[in-house]
């Protein structure tokens, strides 16, 4: 089956003065039509670089230096830069984090929200207009006709975040990537703007990137999750799979040290111990090993093939190999094979 | 104002806060200028040993109350009472300066790039000459480097050097440096990775134990919040709303704020996420230069009627330490 968006041992290094920062290391993962994939992690994860690589906006010194992106099984790495220009913002949009920032203050936000339905479509200027406040009036911005002669700074946070949207939707795109889409925003605008995520994505249904470092976040929208740490892939697979039946230390870690709301008594968190990985010394074998509990001789030297741990769930980690649990990637029937596996783990779904 | 007049300080409090105001003037044109009120007339206490968590969303003033609690701004009205005491200016305000100190928010913005961290950390020390001589002034910050699980080679460094979660426990040992009592914590996990935060959270529930300390925690997520807080008080728009227990607030939300808040925070649990039912606000936050009349949050609420828009609601006691302003309850 033909996935919509497949990604291959993507690689993208930055190439800085004090050394190179391999801020991806090798992913893949694939996303169907559709679907909402959440990827999280901390902060120097390289889940943002990821979704820059995928549309290839990494500023200098980066550079994506190995893998394959395909779209609708087209390789979007290394074709001419006028072609990727279709792509970007009609057929792959994106969100970014701040909304306070990414919008051009000297221009109305009609005026920017015009641009890109000019450039993509061929739609003159009074038809663009008119699709410009039709987006607007989708994404749950009152009086339209009057707000696309404002300008950014006269919006509050979250009608920003709204007009981005707009901006990002207005081509009718097969992915939206949203970075951080709601993490500058207050838990009210945030619950405001997440609803709208959905109801968009069942209205027009594309297939959504997630980027976020809040698990809630992914709990809420996604149904499939890509843990990442330090520019590589812990676990993927279904959001139960991987917040019920954990395979990796550190998403158990990361579920683990989050404050419980409905917890009473008050229990004491549990944090990771250590701090995040320095990405200019990546360790060599697991990049998590230093700071994990189970960590063996193994993981100080080589880094964890991929596996499947369960049907729709595959982990990068010594310590599921080592007992024996799950198949290789590349096995014969490696995903059927999973099937029988017997899961583990539940006592971390807490 | 006879009701003030008449303040008895309660010994089982240490921090006692009663009609707090802080109104910034903003020019609004050439010639005029418009008051915002940041805070309005906030009372509350804090128990010695406890903690109190402060919770609202941007711009409700949660900052502002703590920093003119401890006199960083000026209260425009409003008394404090910190060991039964009335905070004024005179040697009460030197000993509270000792005993009050904060944690901000930002480690990256709050540490001076060109100061050795121990020279930092011994700031409150050289300030009130806690330290008669220099070899004591090293072991007090070696003592508090310890304390917050940094080594001790670390004082000669320069804060660039460390990383977020360690910036911020230097943070909290420059806090601890003068021995304070009570510490406001603005903000200090927000800007931290998940997993450091766990980290900083345990660290400041066991320093509370240890020292007896008494936290007034600032923060804007209810989770972090409900997890270290023993009760919790809700603001909106310079406003108190609400103030409970922990677990009463949780379970028991009155404020219709205070309800939506608590449903709008997405559970980290995709089958908790589907049964969640959301009670979305609609519309933003007003700005706080022209805040609605009555009731601060009638524009956003659904409960609200005619009486909203004239009077404001006053903060009542409707349940043993439960309180709340709304008039539809």
């Amino acid at each position: 089956m033909q996935h919509l968006l497949e990604v291959k041992d993507l690689q993208t290094t930055f190439f800085t003065p004090s050394g190179e920062v391999k801020a991806v290391g090798g992913i893949s993962f694939n996303l169907d039509k559709g679907k909402v994939l959440g990827i999280v992690g901390e902060s120097g994860s390289g889940k943002s670089v990821t979704a820059y690589s995928i549309l290839q906006i990494l500023t200098h010194p980066g550079r994506i230096v190995g893998g394959s992106v395909k779209f609708h099984g087209k390789e979007l790495i290394g074709i001419p830069e006028d072609e990727m220009r279709k792509v970007r913002g009609n057929q792959i949009s994106i969100i970014f984090q701040d909304p306070m920032t990414s919008l051009n203050p000297v221009y109305t936000i009609g005026n920017q929200l015009m641009e890109a339905i000019i450039l993509h479509t061929n739609r003159n200027h009074e038809q663009a207009k008119e699709r410009a406040i039709e987006m607007l009036r989708l994404v749950g911005i009152n009086e339209p006709e009057k707000r696309i002669h404002q300008y950014a700074y006269e919006l509050s946070g979250g009608m920003r975040q709204r007009v981005m949207i707009a901006m990002a939707l207005a081509c009718e795109p097969d992915i939206l990537i949203a970075d951080e889409p709601t993490t500058a925003l207050d838990v009210t605008i945030q619950a405001q703007i997440l609803e709208l995520m959905i109801d968009l994505q069942k209205k027009l249904g594309m297939a959504i990137i997630m980027i976020t470092h809040d698990l809630g976040v992914i709990a809420n929208m996604c149904d499939e999750v890509v843990v990442m740490y330090a520019g590589r892939i812990c676990e993927r697979g279904t959001a139960p799979e991987i917040f019920y039946r954990p395979r990796h230390e550190y998403t158990r870690g990361l579920l683990r040290s989050i404050p419980n709301i409905e917890n009473d008594d008050k229990t004491r968190l549990i944090p990771i111990a250590g701090t995040p990985v320095d990405l200019l010394n990546l360790p060599k074998g697991c990049p998590f090993a230093p700071r994990c509990e189970r960590a063996m001789k193994v993981c100080l030297s080589e880094f964890p093939a991929e596996y499947w741990v369960a049907q729709d769930h595959i982990a990068s980690c010594w310590v599921n190999v080592l007992e024996n649990i799950g198949a290789p990637l590349e096995a014969l029937g490696g995903q059927d094979a999973a099937k029988g596996i017997k899961t583990g783990g539940e006592e971390a779904a807490q | 104002m006879s009701e003030t007049k008449a303040f008895q300080p309660d010994p089982q409090y240490l921090v006692q806060v009663r009609g707090l105001k802080e109104y910034f003037p903003i020019s609004t044109g050439f010639t005029q200028t418009t008051m915002l009120k940041a805070v309005d007339d906030v009372s509350f206490d804090i128990k010695k040993g406890e903690t109190l968590g402060l919770v609202g969303e941007s711009g409700c003033g949660k900052t502002t109350v703590g920093r003119t609690m401890l006199h960083l701004y000026k209260p425009t009205a409003g008394e404090i009472w910190f060991g039964g005491k009335k905070i004024e200016k005179g040697p009460v305000m030197t000993e509270f300066r000792k005993k009050a100190q904060l944690v901000f928010q930002d480690p990256y913005s709050s540490l001076n790039p060109r100061m050795t961290v121990g020279d930092i950390i011994a700031e409150p020390i050289d300030v009130h000459k806690l330290c008669a001589n220099k070899k004591e002034r090293s072991e007090r910050i070696q003592a508090l480097l310890t304390m917050v699980g940094l080594s001790s080679e670390h004082a000669t460094r320069y804060a660039h050097e460390f990383s977020g979660g360690q910036r911020q426990r230097i943070g909290i040992a420059r806090a601890l440096a003068s021995n304070p009592a009570f510490i406001v914590c603005d903000e200090p996990v927000s800007a931290l990775d998940v997993s450091i935060q766990a980290q900083v959270l345990n660290m400041l529930e066991d320093l509370q134990k240890q020292l007896g300390l008494t936290y007034l925690f600032i923060a804007h997520d209810l989770s972090v919040v409900k997890h270290i807080s023993d009760r919790i008080a809700v603001m909106y728009l310079g406003r108190m709303v609400e103030l409970a227990s922990s677990n009463e607030l949780h379970h028991n939300p009155l404020h219709p704020y205070t309800i939506s808040l608590l449903s709008a925070i997405p559970a980290p649990d995709p089958d908790k996420a589907k049964q969640q039912k959301r009670i979305v606000l609609k519309g933003d936050i007003p700005s706080p230069l022209h805040a609605p009349s009555g009731c601060p949050f009638r524009t956003r609420c659904s409960r609200c009627t005619a009486i909203c828009a004239q009077v404001n609601p006053e903060f009542l006691e409707v349940s043993p330490k439960h309180f709340v302003a709304c008039h539809n309850l």
